[in-house]
Order: structure tokens, then C-alpha cells, then sequence
């Protein structure tokens, strides 16, 4: 145990994800050796994050603004949404720069043991997001794991009686992958998804 | 040499796999050991609490990821070390592999393969594969029914490591479930829409991963069912032994299509609904399903005598090897203090089972246990020292 505020730090570095007690130690050296200017900027960072950055108020990203820049950008077409657990996600797809609709944040997936069940996730939103028929179709981008596909199997039904197109990310191999190194999962998984060769 | 290959005349050609090394790093009462070993019989012999059934463990350890005497990692672990190492040097078709598992017990345990590491432990499930025979098995016929659930769904394991996948895919989709409808059954009012409709999406996952464990099971008993009979009337001649799958719902007969299953487990659960919120468990599933012995028309739990469990106990096994030898892999067989506890009839009678086997390990208190026709390479096990005599 160090003396007080040294210890304080510890402790609320080690609170972080993936920060164990040693990390937390070694980032808190780091900071106490650290040029005053360059804290003083991290500080300010998070200061800033906390007062400035709020929830879009149509997909629910993160946003400086009333609404994000994705729903505020009128080139992006309205007719497709694709449906992510976390604004991490938003960031993952953004980068492809395959998906030129537009995005809902759900804000996890529907989890039992961790007390999350559909009224905690914003599906309501979703749903009066759809209500006027312009979207037409609806892309589930939940993650590939059991609760994420949960969620999908939910809003899957959820939405069959509005006559969308509803559709989920395939899951299968790595593009570049050796078909020897996938997991048995993964390679079963792209069996079941396998299709049709034009030629 | 090549101690029983003779004996693989009919059947599919089989892959010869022995055991060529062990070496164990604060495992158990183990501080360190190493040992060299032969294919064909090898006895560990020595005075109880010596560390002769901590050696077996350990081989069991690198074929199941599990240990045949404990459900959690935590006591394979030395008292005071931080984790365990078990190191197997494998032969398999001639061809040696290192396999080397660090256990960290309440931490993902960590494997290697020929010294580099691999993704997930579960990838060098399959290069070793054991039948292991212990004291511990006459709970597969005396225990509860979760004992013979184990029994099945680690032979599937041990024949298609996939398994391991379906069963904690199983696993996980039954507790989210089962959590649901706990705090379903806390609010004593009727259940929302918003449960009712989570509930559905809950239950079509799972039938559809107990359907994949279900159709599993029963191909697995319809297959194992003749071999145990045979084993049994080999052992201990005298009532018909047999094998018969009870499930928690009603089965389309002869069929194992998992669609078909699937279909069968949601009715089941439709039906089990207002009794599982009550509740708040989950009913229906293969979790609650039953995998009963039989001899002549009596179950063997609560009907058979001592020796006829055991009889039964050790047919599950044997069976279960022949089963392996089918597939065409010759397993290890590891032979934990078994012999004490049989007649010399049966005793003789599993030594001849036994020993065409590839690579047998014995572990016996006193050489007078281990059968003449089970006499081969002998250690002494004394305090964590491990010292080949013959």
C-alpha cells in the first residue's frame, strides 16, 4: 500500500477495464513522473468527455451534439438501419465503408443473468423509428455470440409483422484464413452458411 | 515391439497411441516428476496416499481437460503453487506430440502444442484419448442422473471435441434461461408480454442446442447399448444388461433428425410453461433427462448387488473403449485401484479384456492385485517419488 493519494489513484486506475493492479501501478508511476502539461491535458480530456459527449437522440451513438454526425449527414440513406449492441460497433462497421445507411445503438443484448431484458435496451426507439415505412430493410449487427443472437432472434420477431427485409451478418471464416485454423465452431458454423457458385 | 497389435485383425485399422512421457509441475502432491513410459503395461505400485492415482489423474487430465475425481481445477493444484503443469509426450502412429496444459484454477486454463501455443485448450482435446476405470465410476450406477449425463456427453467429447462447444453452448443458453425465468417467478404476478416474448426467443435456442445434444446422446447409447451388453455378460455372466435413454419429453420414434428434436423439446416446454414460471427453472431439456440402467427388466440403481454395480460400472467402460477402437484410435487405458475390489473371477476376466490394449496403466497397493496376465513394466510410487523397479 502506497500513502493516500497515490493509493487513491491506484485504486481508480485498477476500476478500468483490462486494468489489472499492476497496469494501474505502473500507469500511476508513469503519471507522477509525467510533465505537468501532459496531465493536464489528459485531465482536461476527461473532463471534457464527461460534460461535452451525450447520446444521439435518434440512434443513440455517442454524439457532441443533439444528433450524431452519421444522422445528421443527409447523404446517408434512410432506408436501411443496422442494428449494433455498442457504439464501439458503429466505429467497427464506419470503417469498412461498406454501409451507407444508418445506424440504431442498442446499447447491449438481452442478458438474463445480467438482469438486461428488452426494456433496457432501446428498442423501443427502434420501433418508432420504423413506424412511418420509410426503412426498408434491417440489418441485425448484434455480436455472434449467444446473447447477441438473442437479440436478434427478438427483434427478428419483433418487426416480422411490419413486412421489412431482415437480415443478419453472416458468420463464417476469416477472409484470408486458413480453412486448418479455424475453430471447429466457426468452420461448422460457415458449413451451415455455405452457398450456391455462380459461374 | 508391439504389444497386441495382433489382436487388431478385423475392423477398421487402428492408430496406435501411447503415453511416452509425463512430466507434472505442481500437480497435486507433485512438486516435480517425470516419467518415461513403455506402450504395453505399466503398474504403479505403492502404499496408499503415495501419489499413485495423482499420476493416472494427470493422463486422464491431457485427455478430458478434467479430472475424474474432482468437478473444479482448484485441488489439482499443489498447495501454495499458483498453477499447475502437465506435460505428455504423446506417440500417435508413430509420430511423437508434445502437449503441455497449464491449469489455472478459476482462470482459462493454457495449452501448447509442440512448444507453441495454441488458441483455446479445447484444440488438443482428441490427441490423447484415455478409458479410465476408478472406484469413483460405481457412482455411475449408484449416483444421481447427472453422473450418467456426464458419462455420455464426455464420451461425445472424447469422440467429437465439437461437443465440448454444444455443451457449454447448452450450458450458457439453459442458465440465461433459467435466470429469466427465476425473476419471473420472484414477481408472483403474471409474467409481461415483454418476458413471454424473451422467454420464446430463449426457447428456440434452446431446442435448438438440445436438439444437437440430444440426437447425440441417443446415437451415442443406441451404439453403446449392444457393446455394454456384451461387456457385461464377458464380466459377469448371469442377468442381461442394457441401456435405455429416458428423456424429459416425448420423442419422435427411431429418430434422431434435429429438427425433428428441436420440434419435440419446444411442445415439451409449451406444455411445461406454466409449471417452469411457477417454478422458475427450466424443465425440459437434455438437462433433465435420464440415461437408466438396466439388467434383466430392473434398473440397476437400487436393484443391483454390490458386485453387480460394479460389474455395470466397469461394462460402461469397456464399452466405451470398444466403442473408441471402432472409431479406429487405440485409447490408453488407465486401470485406477480397480482390482481390489474384484473377485478373482472378475478379475481375470477384465485382465484378459484389458490387456490387448496399446498401453495400459495400472495403479495397485499391493502387487498381488494386478492380475499375472497383467504383468509387465512395475514402479514404486513412495512420498512423490516415482522409481521403476522392473
Amino acid at each position: 500500500m502506497y500513502e493516500g493519494v497515490v493509493q487513491n489513484l491506484i485504486d481508480e486506475l485498477g476500476r478500468l477495464p483490462g486494468v489489472g493492479p499492476k497496469s494501474a501501478q505502473r500507469i500511476a508511476f508513469h503519471l507522477l513522473a509525467a510533465d505537468p502539461a501532459d496531465v493536464t491535458r489528459l485531465t482536461e480530456a476527461l473532463r471534457e468527455v464527461k460534460d461535452k459527449v451525450r447520446f444521439c437522440s435518434v440512434c443513440g451513438n455517442v454524439a457532441e451534439a443533439e444528433q450524431c454526425r452519421i444522422c445528421r449527414d443527409a447523404r446517408r440513406d434512410t432506408h436501411v438501419i443496422c442494428v449494433v449492441e455498442e457504439p464501439k460497433d458503429v466505429v467497427a462497421i464506419e470503417k469498412t465503408r461498406e454501409f451507407r445507411g444508418r445506424y440504431h445503438v442498442l446499447g447491449g443484448a438481452i442478458s438474463p443473468i445480467e438482469g438486461v431484458g428488452p426494456d433496457d435496451l432501446r428498442i423501443r426507439e427502434l420501433m418508432q423509428r420504423l413506424a412511418d415505412g420509410e426503412v426498408t430493410e434491417l440489418i441485425l449487427a448484434t455480436d455472434p455470440n449467444l446473447e447477441g443472437e438473442a437479440t436478434a432472434t427478438y427483434l427478428a420477431r419483433l418487426v416480422k409483422p411490419m413486412g421489412l427485409t431482415v437480415t443478419r451478418l453472416a458468420s463464417g471464416l476469416p477472409v484470408g484464413g486458413d480453412l486448418e485454423y479455424a475453430d471447429e465452431v466457426t468452420l461448422g458454423r460457415a458449413f451451415e452458411g455455405r452457398r450456391l457458385l455462380d459461374v | 515391439m508391439r504389444p497386441g497389435s495382433g489382436q487388431a485383425s478385423t475392423g477398421p485399422t487402428l492408430v496406435w497411441v501411447y503415453v511416452a512421457h509425463l512430466a507434472l509441475q505442481d500437480f497435486r502432491s507433485y512438486e516435480s516428476a517425470e516419467i518415461a513410459l513403455d506402450p504395453g503395461i505399466s503398474a504403479f505400485l505403492g502404499p496408499n496416499g503415495q501419489g499413485k492415482t495423482n499420476l493416472v489423474e494427470a493422463v486422464g487430465y491431457v485427455a478430458l481437460h478434467g479430472s475424474h475425481r474432482v468437478s473444479t481445477d482448484a485441488p489439482l493444484v499443489r498447495h501454495g503453487a499458483p498453477r499447475a503443469i502437465v506435460r505428455a509426450g504423446v506417440v500417435r502412429d508413430e509420430r511423437k506430440a508434445l502437449i503441455e496444459l497449464e491449469i489455472n484454477p478459476g482462470r482459462a486454463n493454457r495449452a501448447r502444442l509442440n512448444r507453441s501455443p495454441v488458441p483455446r485448450p479445447r484444440e488438443v482435446l482428441g490427441m490423447l484419448r484415455t478409458v479410465l476405470f476408478a472406484p469413483e465410476d460405481l457412482v455411475l450406477v449408484k449416483g444421481d442422473p447427472g453422473e450418467r449425463r456426464r458419462f455420455l456427453d464426455e464420451l461425445l467429447t472424447v469422440r467429437a471435441p465439437r461437443f465440448a462447444g454444444v455443451r457449454s453452448d447448452y450450458d450458457r443458453v439453459l442458465k440465461q434461461r433459467n435466470a429469466l425465468l427465476k425473476s419471473a417467478a420472484q414477481h408472483r404476478r403474471a409474467p409481461g408480454p415483454e418476458v413471454l416474448s424473451t422467454l420464446d426467443v430463449w426457447d428456440t435456442h434452446l431446442a435448438r442446442t438440445g436438439a444437437e445434444l440430444l440426437g447425440a446422446r441417443l446415437e451415442l447409447v443406441a451404439a453403446l447399448g449392444p457393446l455394454v451388453a456384451k461387456a457385461y455378460a464377458a464380466l459377469a455372466p448371469g442377468r442381461a444388461a442394457d441401456l435405455e435413454y429416458r428423456a424429459s419429453v416425448s420423442l419422435p420414434e427411431l429418430s434422431t433428425d434435429r429438427a425433428q428434436l428441436a420440434e419435440a423439446l419446444l411442445a415439451g416446454m409449451a406444455e411445461a410453461r406454466k409449471n417452469e414460471l411457477e417454478r422458475g427453472v427450466s424443465l425440459v431439456g437434455p438437462h433433465r433427462d435420464e440415461l437408466l440402467l438396466k439388467l434383466g427388466d430392473l434398473p440397476a440403481r437400487g436393484y443391483a448387488s454390490h458386485g453387480e454395480s460394479w460389474s455395470f460400472a466397469l461394462a460402461l467402460r469397456l464399452a466405451s473403449y470398444e466403442l473408441l477402437r471402432a472409431d479406429g484410435d487405440d485409447p490408453v487405458l488407465i486401470l485406477d485401484d480397480v482390482f481390489a475390489e474384484l473377485d478373482t473371477g472378475r478379475r481375470n476376466r477384465l485382465a484378459e479384456l484389458v490387456a490387448p490394449a496399446e498401453q495400459v496403466l495400472i495403479t495397485a497397493a499391493v502387487p498381488e492385485d494386478v492380475p499375472e496376465q497383467l504383468s509387465g513394466a512395475t514402479y514404486e510410487v513412495a512420498s512423490g517419488e516415482v522409481t521403476r523397479v522392473r
